[in-house]
């Protein structure tokens, strides 16, 4: 890795209170550069507070979540549903772009390659908000490639999207992945788990059960809630 | 497109900031006065001749004082005797001059519920109405009618039939039509009132319902950034002949309204 | 209501023969509030946004008070105005009394609350909606208020409108500092006011109803402007 890389990111068990309850129980966990993690676990069991709190949106109530280096800070988040500003879709972009540091003179050059990267230069001058929710979930996608980041995080990225839109997404998540930038995404869906895992996380009631390579995971799963879970049963 | 909008706003901001200034003095005087339209005829005489402008400030008398007291107007016009000499007495203005009467008359509705129609004394017709508790709207805002009004009745009045308007000569008029009541009225008001419905003139011509008006200077000792020459030329002006008989041909339909005064 | 259709009359004749006066006293009024307006949005916009995103002691009371202020009646506005700009007052010297320039300073005064208020509600459901999207991309509160007074740019408009609706509509305030002077502060309400103290209804009337299709011709305007 070179000099000054944000990763490997290292949570010490985390935890985070909230309304009076704790939502997430003493988390430990080493995210290193390299493979795609995905963090699995039923609706509820804490994946969206998690991902908040490695990416910096709330603060842990105990524990820590240390970056190997602070800045530059090159990451970014993909919400569930995608949040588009009031303008075109290349002014999404380029908003992102002037956030970050990029010089006005360098932006036009770097929205086109953004927009041409997931195939959305037809609608650069579109206003964002019109575009249908899997072409917004792509812009946002491109949005938070656009100021290249070293870690993506994802939350629940296609769980407002069609098949094609999913396919869609899925497939430019590859190539973020293959820019470079590490993958930290949650899902309740398995299909798209088994499609992108290289690592998986698994948590249920706000603590981390399982943690290890994909292929164990899906074929061996240690713990009765991760194994009943892959059998698609409801869990408490 | 945006950018135009702009640059429109800016060039509205600039012309409000760099207001042209050609000479001009301003005058405090009362609404009645104002309404009649005398200064509407007057003032552009003098300005002809002069060419001084003439900025009206019409208020009821106490706020118009108060304007000369404060400095923020150059000279003073007003029907309230009383007030008028404690005002330069206090040092606030600087000498009063007569120039010019009219008066005042007490309306009604035309049924008269008081039975005052035609009677001599303002003040008997006054009592009588109070006596009977017809309504009354009476000014109530410290202005030269509101005063002389106060001066015709024998005491402070008060009940459910005596209205205060806190208000212009014109409104209370409205008010007095709305309400089928009573009031006092300066002349020149009533004859240019469109609103009367049923109310009618009733009792003129007392002596006790002349109404005098004095005009002041600002006193430029208090105040030394008042106009006073060219406050000093209108004073001099409404006070001499050419004033004076303007003041004097001033008629609202056809009537006669003022009676120059001067000395 | 006969008066009325006497009015609608009178107000079609005024317009037609664009009656000298008319064009004066509607022309001052527009420039008066316009310019108010301009001024009040340069103020009340950002000072809006940055009370909804800014974190800062005394943050709560400052929204309360603005929400508060949005209620002050023009003729005491316009009293404090006069107090401060007669030359018995503290800013005399500059003779700002009974000009157009003191009846912007009292309708500036009288909307800047109001649209700081409504901006402030404005940014702040929008902020809501855009918290942790903006955050995430890495901008700071600050430089969110910008961001969001552009992209609530549609409902600003109309925040701007109130603003100036309220001016134009307004009495006490220009009627105090302005002095109603013939030919030089004399605005459509102050004629207005002026016309019913005479008596003259159907003309108070007409005027209101030309004021009225101002008020209509800018919103409409407004409206088809829309960015």
């Amino acid at each position: 890795m070179s000099a000054g890389s944000m990763l490997p990111l290292t949570l010490e068990a985390v935890c985070f209170e909230a309304g009076g309850e704790r939502h997430i129980h003493h988390i430990s966990h080493r995210f290193s550069h390299g493979p795609r993690t995905v963090i699995l676990g039923p609706n509820g069991a804490g994946k969206s507070l998690l991902l908040r709190l490695c990416h910096g949106l709330i603060t842990p109530s105990a524990g820590a979540v240390r970056w190997a280096a602070l800045t530059p800070r090159r990451q970014a988040m993909l919400f569930q549903t995608p949040v588009m500003l009031r303008r075109t879709a290349a002014a999404n972009i380029a908003y992102a772009l002037a956030i970050n540091g990029v010089p006005r003179a360098a932006r036009p050059a770097r929205v086109d390659e953004a927009l041409a990267r997931v195939g959305l230069e037809a609608l650069a001058r579109r206003p964002a908000r019109a575009l249908s929710v899997g072409e917004q979930q792509r812009l946002a996608l491109t949005r938070a490639w656009a100021i290249d980041p070293e870690v993506l995080f994802l939350d629940e990225p296609t769980a407002s999207l069609d098949p094609a839109a999913t396919r869609a997404i899925e497939q430019a998540i590859d190539q973020v992945h293959g820019s470079g930038a590490k993958i930290i995404m949650t899902t309740h869906d398995l299909g798209s788990a088994r499609r992108l895992a290289d690592e998986v996380l698994f948590l249920h009631h706000g603590r981390l059960l399982e943690s290890g390579p994909a292929g164990e995971f899906f074929a061996a799963p240690k713990s009765r809630e991760a194994a009943a879970f892959l059998e698609g049963e409801l869990l408490w | 497109m945006v950018k135009r909008i702009l640059l429109a706003l800016v060039c509205l901001l600039g012309a409000s900031v760099a207001e042209a200034e050609p000479r001009f003095i301003t005058l405090a005087s009362t609404t009645s006065t104002a309404n009649s339209g005398l200064f509407d005829y007057l003032l552009p005489l003098f300005t002809e001749t002069t060419g001084i402008a003439v900025r009206v400030v019409a208020v009821g008398t106490g706020a118009a004082l108060k304007l000369g007291e404060r400095g923020d107007v150059d000279v003073v016009l007003v029907h309230a005797r009383g007030a008028e000499e404690r005002f330069v007495a206090a040092g606030f203005g600087l000498g009063r001059r007569d120039i010019m009467v009219n008066d005042f008359i007490i309306v009604g509705p035309a049924a008269d519920p008081a039975g005052i129609k035609g009677m001599a004394s303002a003040p008997a017709a006054l009592a009588r109405i109070a006596e009977r508790r017809a309504p009354f709207v009476s000014r109530g805002d410290d202005s030269g009618t509101h005063k002389a009004e106060l001066r015709l009745w024998d005491a402070p009045q008060s009940g459910d039939w005596y209205r205060e308007a806190g208000a212009g000569m014109g409104a209370t008029l409205n008010t007095a039509r709305a309400m089928d009541a009573y009031t006092l009225a300066d002349r020149g008001t009533w004859l240019s009132f469109a609103n009367r419905g049923s109310l009618v003139a009733l009792v003129e011509g007392d002596p006790r319902l002349v109404n005098p008006y004095g005009v002041i200077l600002v006193n430029p000792a208090r105040q030394p950034h008042v106009k006073a020459a060219d406050g000093g030329a209108l004073i001099n002006w409404l006070t001499g002949p050419q004033g004076q008989a303007a003041i004097g041909a001033f008629t609202i339909n056809g009537e006669g309204l003022f009676t120059p005064s001067a000395e | 209501m006969n008066e009325l259709g006497a009015a609608f009359a009178t107000a079609f004749g005024l317009i037609a023969a664009l009656d000298g006066d008319l064009v004066a006293i509607v022309g001052l009024s527009l420039r008066v509030s316009l310019t108010a307006v301009v001024l009040a949005a340069a103020v009340g916009l950002p000072l809006g946004a940055v009370v909804a995103l800014i974190r800062f002691p005394g943050r709560g009371a400052v929204a309360a008070l603005l929400d508060a202020l949005m209620g002050l009646p023009p003729v005491v506005i316009g009293l404090l105005v006069y107090l401060a700009l007669s030359r018995a007052g503290p800013l005399g010297v500059f003779g700002l009394l009974f000009t157009p320039s003191a009846m912007i300073i009292a309708q500036c005064l009288l909307i800047t609350p109001i649209i700081a208020a409504l901006t402030r509600q404005v940014i702040a459901d929008l902020w809501a909606e855009y918290a942790e999207q903006l955050r995430s991309l890495g901008a700071t509160r600050l430089r969110a208020v910008p961001t969001l007074l552009w992209d609530g740019r549609h409902s600003l408009v109309t925040v701007i409108l109130a603003g100036f609706g309220r001016a134009l509509a307004e009495v006490g305030a220009v009627m105090i500092v302005g002095g109603n002077i013939d030919h030089a502060t004399r605005v459509m309400t102050t004629a207005i006011a002026l016309e019913t103290s005479k008596g003259n209804l159907v003309l108070a009337l007409a005027l209101g109803l030309v004021l009225l299709a101002l008020s209509l011709t800018i919103s409409g305007a407004a409206r088809m402007v829309r960015p």
